[in-house]
């Protein structure tokens, strides 16, 4: 009995041990990364005239994530290939795991993939490890880069978003191109307008009108034949994709800072008194005007409810509301109007932003292959047809956002267009850049559950800035 | 006459088995035994390699801004030690691991004892039981928060008769709780119904004669025999529910993702969160070594008294 119990023992501790192999070996076979920065460039090797057909007969590995952007792309890969001889093979991931693979594969030291997706958030943690290349020779170099490609014509915030000396704490803009835009979000506020002038409501142009217009949507908008409805659909799930939409943004508009820097020290900045009370005003807002189980909403939910006329507004990016508006694309289309949203105290109309950017893999043996296709992506042609034939929304080229069909395509969703120009010059990533940005703003989000939940706004945030303070020194 | 027949034909099959075995040279007779044993040892190396570098990766600082990383020793155990949030996902952890395996325990007992008197309905309902178990639990989980959403789920649309319709399910850290514990339930039952009900029906029919034959009550049979009979197996069920429910992630990560606040962080989403979110990789494998150890100990004290279960068993069926 006991050499029974014996050997069943060990099976049952094998096993136990066995659950932990798949986070173990996820992190590679040996210390993964390589601290050693790259001192001279492999653009430096591409000389001569620049030439589409270089690198003709390669292919480009890619990973993407599922999203209309990519839609758009694969759809005219074939104009790619015709134009360089090269093949791209690409695998798609829906975003809940997409950077989890994504970190993964990078960490691991191959060369998987050549170029993939990423957040400009993400240059913070990629590229101190030393896994970007740097796209700043590439762009330099004429041998590599056509002149067609124009670097000018990017809304410089969105190249200087990708641009990072890897300094915590130093501003965006210098350094390493890490990253090129590609497609990105302004976060502003949507609603419905059928809400709106049943109950003769005008758009918030405070953060305090902004919560009485949420408060009285959910009282009455149930009332007047909009069944169900509450009135502001904001991120609330336990994740850092909670902070960096309207969150944010009202944050911003606010002068308030999630970190301060001095003598290039990282001091967490979330709990000064004006902080703790536009936080606590923020719950407030979520408690008296926001959606039902608000700690598990993400974009889906918020976009999907200004759809389905549950929600009366959505302060989010303002793609997630065009997705809805677009005729036909949920009950609520056509009746979806956009407003730059509440202005800070002081007239501030400061707007984070997400950018969809494409890097290249510091591991990559195809190099100038890979910058061809990144050149290609960004480039004028595949991103007007992007975004006029298919739904490649916000555009990051100042001629794209001006054209002609471009602006015919969107006339018709009302503010659109008006929202975007009132707020581009002032939409820039609103976070202090640093390696521990995805630790710090889950942890915040966690924060604002428990404020929303009905703890006290100033020890929590202030048992927040602590455990950031230790981190991110 | 015939039986000598047979004596010869298996008198010469012995002689042609020997010859054969003669023919195997020694050597490969020797490495047979071997050989049988290499899946077991590339099975055994697969799950000891990567917990010995797991181990190993412990004693550094190594996370992705820091590739080329110092040897730190024990300091990532103390970090652990010492962190208020460990102690807190640790105790999620217990809670959520106690109460699942608890319930579903009793649940599928009470399932199998039910399905155990043969009927048609009863033989229908052991198809459908199995059902929750075919669907992967990230996809259950994701299932049941839309079920659980207040506003458009049917779960409330169903309670709302009886006044009930405003139930915030996932909004508090207690809903959190207990509702992912629910849907663990609701999906790992029917694996504790169908081991107890096998367990039922593997039970020896004479004991239960010999106490119907003296007329007793059905309650002191249940007492008295079908359940120290049935305890081995019920804690097979528990013991595999028990350390399951301690590593739980999925179902977790997809209802919650360990809000609100850090009310449902298990040790399995914080390591997660750690090693592969915030890329302290040294760090969270510490959390998973913590957390190999907790099952580890837990398997071993329940083994222990499974061992001790079968041998009662045993002397009440003789």
């Amino acid at each position: 009995m006991d050499m029974h119990v014996h050997d069943r023992r060990r099976f049952l501790a094998l096993a136990a041990a066995a659950a932990s192999a798949p986070l173990l070996t996820a992190c590679g076979a040996g210390f993964g990364g390589d601290d050693k920065k790259n001192d001279g460039s492999a653009a430096a090797d591409v000389t001569g005239s620049f030439d589409w057909k270089r690198e003709k007969g390669k292919t480009v590995k890619a990973l993407l994530n599922k999203h209309p952007y990519t839609d758009a792309l694969i759809a005219d890969l074939k104009t790619f290939t015709e134009k360089t001889g090269i093949k791209v093979e690409y695998d798609v991931f829906p975003e809940d795991n997409y950077f989890d693979k994504l970190t993964v594969d990078l960490s691991s030291g191959r060369a998987s993939y050549d170029v993939f997706m990423l957040g400009a958030y993400m240059v913070w943690q990629y590229g101190p490890p030393g896994w970007l290349e740097d796209l700043g020779p590439w762009m330099r170099n004429s041998s590599a880069t056509g002149d067609e490609w124009d670097r000018d014509d990017f809304f410089p915030n969105l190249l200087g978003a990708d641009q990072w000396s890897l300094k915590a704490g130093a501003p965006l803009g210098q350094g390493g191109q890490y990253a090129l835009p590609w497609g990105w979000e302004t976060n502003v506020v949507a609603y419905n307008t059928e809400v709106f002038k049943k109950l003769g409501l005008k758009p918030a142009e405070s953060f305090d009108a902004l919560r009485d217009v949420a408060s009285v949507i959910k009282r009455k908008a149930p009332g007047a034949g909009f069944d169900g409805m509450y009135g502001i659909a904001v991120r609330g799930s336990r994740s850092w994709a909670t902070i960096h939409p309207g969150f944010m943004t009202m944050f911003a508009r606010n002068g308030l800072k999630d970190f301060t820097v001095t003598d290039g020290k990282l001091k967490p900045a979330m709990n000064t008194p004006e902080a703790i009370a536009f936080t606590q005003d923020w719950a407030g807002m979520v408690k008296q005007g926001g959606p039902p189980s608000w700690t598990s909403y993400t974009w889906y939910q918020c976009s999907s409810d200004l759809g389905a006329k549950k929600a009366g507004m959505l302060f989010d990016a303002d793609t997630a509301a065009y997705f809805q508006a677009v005729k036909g694309a949920s009950p609520a289309s056509g009746k979806i109007a956009f407003h730059p949203g509440p202005k800070g105290p002081d007239g501030s109309l400061a707007t984070n932003m997400w950018i969809w950017s494409l890097g290249m893999n510091a591991k990559s043996k195809k190099k100038s292959a890979a910058w061809l296709f990144l050149q290609w992506a960004t480039g004028k042609e595949h991103l007007r047809k992007g975004a006029i034939t298919y739904n490649h929304i916000d555009p990051v080229r100042k001629s794209i956002s001006q054209d002609g069909a471009y602006k015919d395509k969107m006339k018709h969703l009302e503010g659109f267009i008006d929202t975007f120009e009132t707020v581009v010059d002032q939409t820039k990533i609103q976070f202090t850049p640093q390696a521990q940005f995805f630790d710090a703003t889950t942890s915040w989000a966690s924060a604002l559950q428990e404020i929303y939940g009905g703890k006290n706004a100033k020890s929590v945030l202030n048992g927040l800035a602590s455990d950031l303070a230790s981190k991110v020194s | 006459m015939t039986s000598l027949t047979e004596t010869d034909h298996g008198a010469a099959s012995r002689e042609e088995g020997a010859r054969q075995v003669r023919a195997v040279p020694r050597w490969r007779r020797g490495l047979r035994p071997y050989l049988l044993i290499v899946p077991a040892l590339l099975l055994t190396g697969g799950i000891l390699y990567p917990f010995g570098l797991g181990l190993y990766y412990t004693l550094f600082d190594f996370s992705a801004s820091k590739p080329r990383p110092d040897m730190v020793g024990f300091e990532n155990y103390r970090t652990v030690f010492t962190q208020e949030a460990f102690w807190n996902s640790a105790w999620v952890t217990v809670l959520y691991a106690v109460g699942a395996a608890a319930v579903e325990t009793v649940l599928g007992v009470a399932v199998a004892l039910l399905l155990h008197r043969s009927s048609r309905v009863g033989r229908v309902l052991e198809k459908i039981l199995i059902l929750p178990l075919m669907i992967a639990p990230v996809i259950a989980a994701i299932i049941w928060k839309l079920m659980l959403q207040p506003s458009v789920g049917v779960i409330n649309h169903l309670l709302t008769p009886f006044g009930l319709g405003g139930v915030q399910w996932t909004d508090t850290p207690t809903g959190a709780l207990l509702s992912s514990i629910a849907v663990d339930v609701w999906v790992y039952t029917p694996f504790v119904a169908i081991l107890a009900l096998a367990g039922l029906r593997s039970l020896p029919t004479s004991p239960f004669e010999a106490a119907a034959v003296d007329g007793a009550h059905w309650w002191y049979t249940f007492r008295r025999l079908t359940l120290p009979m049935l305890w081995p197996y019920v804690l097979v069920a528990v013991i595999f529910r028990f350390m399951d429910s301690l590593k739980v992630f999925d179902i977790i990560y997809a209802l919650t993702e360990g809000g609100p606040g850090d009310s449902t962080v298990v040790l399995q989403i914080r390591a997660y969160l750690e090693a592969i979110r915030f890329q302290r990789y040294s760090f969270g494998i510490s959390y998973t070594i913590v957390l190999w150890a907790v099952v580890y100990l837990a398997a071993m004290v329940l083994v222990r008294y499974l061992g001790r279960l079968q041998n009662r068993a045993a002397e009440v069926s003789k």
